[in-house]
């Protein structure tokens, strides 16, 4: 790889494009947008684990003893909403998809630049609701608005967070738009399907959802908004409704929802792991039919959210069925990863620690998973913190994970610094650490009978609740470190070079940070991805 | 070791115990396989490690079609094991004592057949068939005792229904497991089994009211539905004697079988099922009637078999 002085300070960048406000405000550069949405998500990170700081030190002790019921409610509400749609969905495609989407392709920008810039403008305004919500008194309802308790009986703001919450649909709708038009129409010369990095297929994969899924979430909530101010029966039994429509519909959005997190945290292990064994990864075709695999089985399981709900119990079994379906590609997803070590030549820098991480912790989120697809199991284990540590084992430890990983991998592309390696380290091993001890108790918990969303609970789950709080202090210690030293790293970090880690993606061949318009030669591409040559 | 051992109280729980541990112990040994190949991997291929690293297979399709095929067969009979047991909850045996329970904005009452009431509590005989018949007030609540190994969604506007044998003595847990406002942390009490004959006395002792098949039927009477529907009434109504249990025939062709989902339906929206024959000219009850009347009231059709053929 050639990466003589293309790093020269003096060389234009996107960075130095501009330095005004103005200039980031109006800026139709994917660059400068993904890190427009990278401070806005970042924010939102940081709101919505103070709620889970507070929600954990609560419930350290049996006792409701540090915010009252209701405000305990209003934390776990808005910590789900923030951390689901301004956080997770958002996270690793606004951010880095709309960062590498078009370098990885070798294309100038995205399809519809102004569009991207709007869909950020249009998450800013989705995003001033729901804190709006926030300051004006919270909402009580849960991050899922089960009716008829959010269309009739709660006394919250739900309307102001749902219109919030169906805004910000709006971009995620246009992000997946303009990601599948990016790909379908911008990949650079010799770049054919089975040539794309799978970071690429799982973006692509992940707007197809968000582009046919999220739609079903506006109208659900529009629903729910109409009934509570209009009393138009459509969920409360009440007014002649039906409350599980409610929850048909919500989880037609909501399942999808949880594969346009973890999908590209996938691609980004995929990206990952290759570079640092370097070595090709190990079944590329079977890895790009699993994203697939996943995103079209991921429409057909919403019903094992209902096993217990009053839903016919055929129906159960059918959904039941289709959730082992579903596991079996993430399954294969971790089988390759873990072929992809066999025979390379492994170093451990951060990003490779986060992504190890991710393989370990979204693989015991996963087998946790087969237990909740078993419908006798389900009935026992739903709605207890067996779901709770289930999911967070999954969205922190997967998709979490997965993007400190890509932010530290990417890292040297975006800034053009070197972040402080030791420091990386320490802190994905704060993190890995801090993680399970909050999140493994929980599956104790869960199995031993502690039901979700209690602010008090039986004095016998004292002890590991303690330890599941106790984790939470490490985990925000882990969280806090790199957002000092990657700010630190801005000014100070060593100079990185196009090409730090011999990575063999396009984004690589640029220099960093790249130039306003990507490539100064439109790349051509005649190889498959993850050719890394072999180490004796 | 008692916060980490949970009871198994029902004849339930014993069965998802034994499909709960076995899940433990395959999918630890999948997750220790794997773990472990990770770490052999990263140990033995590290940077500067001298070890052969000539031919790294890209992809290997027969062991890719094996890891893919190897876990569908294992799901499938997962899936159907767990489905079995599942199909349990929804399948009384015969002879099942029915227990009508009300959530309400936050508390559990339970009203037994004798017309002995209770509230935050749930007193069961040992041994005995249970089945509930779970309805709420206001929200959806979910009835949950860990011990049996039981949750329910008690969803307004319907019945569900679970059930289940207590096989051990004692007091257990009871939640409510659906998110429901304020108070749903407390909304829950105890649940306690007793020998037959302890609970044969529990039951008699505080009851002032009468059955709730009696009240059913003065409740039958004094809301008019006897003027329509007992045996010599003018009006054409279908005779509601044996109902229960028995199969309908509707006007649009639908056949079911009258449960007290049924019952409810046709009492509270009464255009819904119209029995085949007669004309929709039955008015509703909707509002008129609380959850206790209604309970009452199925248990009094449900009684009444009509006089003896």
């Amino acid at each position: 790889m050639d990466q003589k002085n293309r790093d020269s300070p003096y060389l234009p960048n996107y960075l130095t494009e501009g330095f005004t406000l103005r200039s980031w405000l109006t800026t139709n550069d994917h660059k400068r947008i993904a890190i427009l949405y990278m401070v806005a998500i970042t924010a939102f990170f940081f709101l919505g684990g103070a709620a889970a700081t507070l929600m954990r030190l609560e419930l350290a002790t049996p006792a409701g003893d540090v915010v009252s019921a209701e405000t305990y409610n209003k934390l776990f509400t808005i910590h789900g909403v923030v951390m689901v749609w301004f956080f997770l969905i958002p996270s690793i495609p606004a951010v880095l998809g709309n960062f590498l989407v078009p370098l990885m392709i070798g294309a100038r920008d995205m399809a519809f630049p102004r569009l991207n810039l709007t869909s950020w403008y249009i998450y800013v305004l989705g995003g001033i609701f729901t804190v709006a919500a926030l300051i004006a008194g919270g909402v009580d309802t849960g991050w899922t608005f089960y009716t008829p308790y959010s269309t009739t009986f709660s006394n919250s703001n739900v309307i102001l967070v749902i219109v919030g919450v169906f805004i910000t649909g709006f971009s995620s709708i246009l992000t997946g738009l303009n990601i599948i038009v990016t790909v379908h129409k911008l990949r650079a010369p010799g770049l054919t399907w089975f040539r794309l990095p799978l970071f690429i297929w799982a973006n692509y994969a992940t707007s197809l959802i968000l582009l046919l899924a999220t739609p079903v979430l506006a109208m659900t909530l529009t629903l729910v908004a109409l009934e509570r101010l209009l009393h138009i029966g459509i969920f409360d039994p009440a007014l002649g409704g039906d409350p599980l429509l409610f929850q048909h519909l919500f989880w037609f959005y909501s399942h999808p929802a949880v594969y346009i997190m973890v999908l590209p945290a996938m691609g980004v292990a995929s990206e990952i792991i290759p570079c640092f064994a370097r070595r090709p990864v190990f079944g590329y075709r079977f890895m790009a039919y699993a994203i697939l695999g996943i995103a079209s089985i991921g429409f057909l399981v919403w019903g094992h959210h209902m096993f217990v709900s009053g839903q016919s119990m055929y129906a159960g079994m059918v959904f039941s069925m289709l959730s082992f379906m579903v596991a079996i590609p993430s399954a294969i997803k971790v089988f390759n990863w873990t072929a992809t070590l066999y025979k390379g030549s492994i170093t451990f820098s951060a990003p490779m620690l986060y992504a190890l991480g991710f393989v370990g912790l979204f693989l015991i989120g996963g087998l946790t998973g087969l237990f909740l697809a078993s419908l006798a199991l389900d009935v026992h284990l739903t709605d207890t913190y067996f779901v709770i540590a289930h999911f967070h084992y999954i969205m922190v430890g997967g998709s979490v994970m997965a993007y400190l990983g890509a932010i530290h991998f990417w890292w040297p592309k975006i800034s053009g610094r070197m972040y402080p390696e030791i420091m990386g380290r320490i802190a994905a091993l704060t993190i890995f650490f801090g993680f399970n001890l909050t999140f493994f108790p929980q599956y104790l918990l869960g199995w031993l009978g502690m039901p979700r969303r209690y602010h008090e609970y039986p004095p016998e789950f004292t002890l590991l609740n303690l330890f599941s709080s106790a984790g939470a202090a490490v985990l925000a210690v882990g969280y806090l470190l790199p957002l000092c030293y990657l700010s630190w790293s801005l000014f100070f970090g060593r100079r990185a070079g196009a090409n730090p880690w011999g990575a063999t993606g396009l984004e690589w061949q640029t220099s960093s940070p790249p130039p306003p318009h990507n490539f100064e030669h439109e790349p051509h591409v005649t190889r498959m991805p993850y050719d890394y040559q072999p180490v004796r | 070791m008692k916060f980490l051992f949970l009871p198994a109280a029902s004849d339930i729980a014993q069965r998802v115990d034994l499909l709960f541990y076995t899940l433990v112990a395959l999918t630890g040994m999948v997750a220790i396989a794997i773990i472990t190949l990770m770490i052999v991997f990263c140990m033995r291929y590290r940077a500067g490690a001298q070890v052969d690293r000539t031919n790294p297979p890209v992809g290997l399709r027969w062991l890719e079609y094996g890891w893919t095929f190897t876990p569908l067969v294992i799901f499938l009979a997962i899936f159907c094991w767990a489905a079995v047991v599942y199909a349990h909850f929804y399948a009384p045996a015969p002879g099942a004592m029915t227990v009508f329970v009300v959530g309400k904005q936050w508390m559990w009452k339970a009203e037994h057949a004798n017309g002995r009431r209770e509230i935050d509590e749930l007193h069961l005989p040992l041994g005995q068939p249970v089945r509930l018949v779970l309805s709420t007030e206001d929200v959806i609540h979910s009835f949950y005792v860990p011990a049996f190994r039981i949750k329910q969604d008690a969803v307004p506007g319907r019945y569900t229904t679970i059930s289940f044998t207590p096989t051990r003595e004692g007091e257990y847990w009871l939640h409510c497991a659906e998110y429901c406002g304020t108070d749903h942390a407390r909304m829950g009490g105890r649940v306690v089994v007793m020998a037959p004959a302890a609970f044969a006395t529990w039951l008699e002792r505080g009851t002032s009211n009468a059955s709730l098949a009696a009240l059913g039927f003065e409740l039958f009477r004094r809301k008019g539905c006897s003027g329509c529907h007992a045996a010599g009434s003018t009006v054409h109504a279908p005779d509601l004697a044996g109902v229960y249990g028995r199969v309908v025939h509707l006007q649009d062709g639908r056949t079911l079988v009258a449960d007290e989902g049924y019952l409810r339906d046709s009492i509270l929206l009464p255009k819904k099922d119209v029995v085949a024959g007669y004309a929709p000219i039955m008015p509703s009850f909707q509002g008129q009637l609380d959850e206790g009347e209604l309970a009452a009231l199925i248990t009094y059709l449900k009684e009444n078999r009509g006089p003896e053929k």
